[in-house]
């Protein structure tokens, strides 16, 4: 692979899709599956074959369009947006294509949802199909690979990613020009990139959005790594909950290995580097690095003391780097357009943009990406479209079982590492989840407790033990059976979790009790006091033995 | 000292003995690729039993115990054979704080067992799942490989209904 022959596959491409004189992009992401865009899909295929316009209209399965909640959703070239397609529809979508667009099925791309948005990292999802490594190529693919390659050191590829100022996607924030020139400096017989790919969050879907829509993005990111830090083998570790990821990484890598840019001298240089996926099985601790690493070498993911951290001796004792999906596909555009643009985005100590997941009670649900620095209000009211039902804001929780609940007297906070953590809460892997007044903020705890409870390794004793022992006092006080003792106990187990425990799992557990005891303790002190629920969620039982 | 190591003979004569071989086979006849051998077997034949851990933990020279840790330590893999359908409730924020609760409480009232179970037929399994993905759309449930999105628990008995009638 040259740069002449990487300029060739784009171009062919590009003269391959202007032969048709008009395109319809489908969504074929889980999100919109789960609406059954794929009948949507077959219905036009089928049309645009009984119209005979095979060589006129191009149909195209794509990635994520972004608002999930008006899916099955299709995009015509001439940038119209259809939401709540149907496999009727193919017929009057083809009859509009190329003139006025459809209004019966029209969805007004003027809204804030995507007005507001910067697409960085989601530039080509729901534009390239992700199955072809050509259409990612035509849209500027491998160029930053090739650029590297050929003109930069290693030494200038870690310096161009310490001027961009990208930090940790994966929620901690740890900047990562520091974490490469680490490895990179780091002394070892071989030297390993992983990409973590196990989102386990629950109510965080970005990187399942970025892997399905865009593979070969972060194909390219991690080889830009390698070559930074000096790696010839590399590791994809993917959750097992993702088949539709896993299929399009399992297409994507032979792809790159056919084209020669993975594998053996890539691009005729001395540059090594080989991918493996790692499928794993259902363990949320294993998002955490060094548990992360263990199951990767075929154990029980269990983490284990740090330091050494995995930059210094990590799988198989060997230095290896570990990003996280997010911050891996950042790293093409930065090489491409130059750390300072990337820089200029963004707060002053959080920079760039940041991919997340909307849910929970809001209009609009999906993934969007947003400058650093965007306040929760425009998020939920301007991005989100606010509460339906007219009911009233409550939280919102970001952060997943490691984060807290964020209340509405600190909705006009910015939306950054710093002011996050400040809330006591953080920014995790961009996982937002919107509350309303329906929702109890106890039972939302213990919700998260539970969680914690069962995922916990049962490695470390502060984290096994109290885990359980914090998800009965909840559970207590949902029921209705809990004394005031029993808070002040919570309370001391919030303190003992976080600064006893091995990981980030049991560290971070107390969080959501945390924040909801901060900024909901009427709501504690109804339970037990007046055995009350405002919210109408929990109702008194008799004390049960906790599962 | 190297010892001399020969590999076993499969359980059975199954041919898809033959697949459990060829992942060991691709991540180098390691205990590395526990994991992944794991993952085909319960592809391969829906679960893991004794005799599959002990194939497996002989060919990869790893202790019974430790195929068997691994083997309870992720959700993922179970021990018991699976129903013909499979009926997972998602669990995770979005969907809970949507009505997930009641989809697997009505899901545990119509088919009479806990998650984790099969019906005494063979015919589901119930299981509740952490989070598999599209929460835009919850509360999710998945009926074998198909996604229903926003599921009411009407809709749910009628599926189930017509799984253990058949």
């Amino acid at each position: 692979m040259t740069p002449e022959k990487l300029q060739q596959i784009a171009e062919s491409e590009r003269e391959r899709q202007a032969q048709f004189a008009d395109g319809v992009n489908v969504c074929v992401a889980t999100g919109c599956l789960a609406s059954k865009s794929q009948s949507v899909k077959g219905a036009l295929d089928s049309e645009v074959v009984t119209r005979g316009w095979e060589n006129r209209c191009h149909v195209k399965g794509v990635g994520c369009l972004g608002l999930c909640s008006e899916g099955p959703l299709v995009s015509t070239r001439s940038g119209a947006l259809y939401k709540r397609v149907t496999a009727a529809d193919a017929g009057d979508i083809l009859d509009h294509a190329g003139k006025a667009p459809l209004r019966r099925l029209l969805c007004p791309t003027d809204m804030p949802f995507f007005q507001k948005q910067q697409k960085i990292v989601t530039e080509n999802s729901g534009v390239v199909d992700p199955e072809r490594i050509e259409d990612y190529i035509s849209a500027g693919g491998y160029s930053a690979l090739i650029q590297v390659l050929t003109e930069m050191t290693p030494v200038q590829v870690i310096q161009e990613v310490t001027k961009s100022g990208l930090r940790g996607r994966g929620g901690a924030g740890y900047p990562t020009g520091l974490k490469w020139s680490t490895v990179a400096k780091a002394v070892g017989t071989q030297k390993f990139v992983i990409c973590n790919a196990d989102e386990g969050d629950p109510g965080a879907f970005m990187d399942r959005s970025v892997l399905e829509s865009d593979p070969h993005r972060v194909i390219e990111g991690m080889l830009i790594a390698a070559y930074a830090v000096g790696a010839s083998l590399g590791y994809i570790y993917i959750r097992a909950e993702y088949p539709l990821a896993i299929k399009q990484l399992r297409t994507a890598l032979p792809q790159a290995e056919q084209l020669g840019l993975l594998g053996t001298a890539i691009c005729g240089t001395r540059f090594n580097f080989r991918i493996e996926l790692r499928v794993g099985a259902g363990a949320y601790v294993c998002g955490e690095e060094t548990a992360l690493i263990a199951s990767v070498e075929g154990k029980r993911g269990t983490p284990r003391p740090r330091p050494p951290y995995p930059a210094q001796a990590g799988l198989l004792g060997q230095p290896t780097l570990i990003n996280n999906v997010e911050t891996f596909a950042s790293i093409p555009p930065i090489i491409r357009k130059g750390g300072d643009w990337y820089a200029s985005i963004g707060t002053e100590k959080s920079k760039g943009t940041k991919v997340f997941s909307l849910t929970g009670q809001i209009l609009n649900t999906g993934v969007v990406e947003v400058p650093m620095g965007v306040t929760l209000r425009e998020m939920i009211f301007e991005i989100g479209g606010g509460i339906p039902k007219a009911r009233k804001f409550k939280a919102v929780q970001t952060g997943g079982p490691s984060g807290g609940c964020i209340p509405a007297q600190f909705l006009d906070t910015q939306v950054d590492y710093e002011s996050l953590a400040q809330l006591g809460s953080m920014m995790g892997s961009g996982g937002m989840v919107v509350m309303d007044e329906s929702s109890c903020m106890v039972d939302v705890a213990k919700y998260f407790m539970e969680f914690c409870m069962s995922e916990s390794c049962g490695k470390c004793i502060p984290c096994r033990v109290g885990t359980y022992q914090m998800h009965r006092i909840l559970s207590a006080i949902t029921n209705m059976t809990a004394t005031a003792q029993d808070l002040k106990m919570l309370e001391e187990l919030c303190d003992l979790l976080k600064n006893t425990s091995l990981c980030g799992l049991g560290q971070s557990a107390p969080n959501p009790v945390v924040s909801t005891l901060k900024s909901f303790a009427t709501e504690y002190k109804a339970h037990i006091q007046e055995h009350k629920c405002a919210a109408g969620v929990c109702t008194p039982k008799a004390q049960e033995v906790c599962a | 000292m190297a010892t001399y190591f020969a590999k076993p003979a499969p359980p059975s004569q199954d041919k898809r003995w033959k697949l459990v071989d060829e992942t060991m086979r691709r991540t180098g006849q390691h205990s590395r690729g526990l994991i992944e051998t794991l993952h085909t077997v319960q592809q391969a034949f829906g679960y893991l039993d004794e005799k599959a851990l002990r194939y497996v933990a002989v060919s990869l020279r790893v202790p019974l115990s430790r195929a068997y840790g691994v083997a309870t330590f992720y959700h993922y893999f179970t021990l018991k054979p699976a129903g013909r359908h499979s009926c997972s409730v998602c669990t995770g924020t979005a969907c809970h704080i949507k009505g997930s609760a009641e989809l697997l409480a009505r899901a545990k009232h119509e088919l009479g067992i806990k998650p984790g179970d099969t019906t005494l037929e063979g015919e589901v399994s119930l299981v509740s799942e952490r989070c598999v993905g599209p929460c835009g759309l919850g509360p999710v449930v998945v009926y074998d490989e198909e996604v229903a999105a926003e599921e009411t628990p009407q809709a749910l008995a009628l599926r189930l209904n017509k799984w253990i009638m058949r």
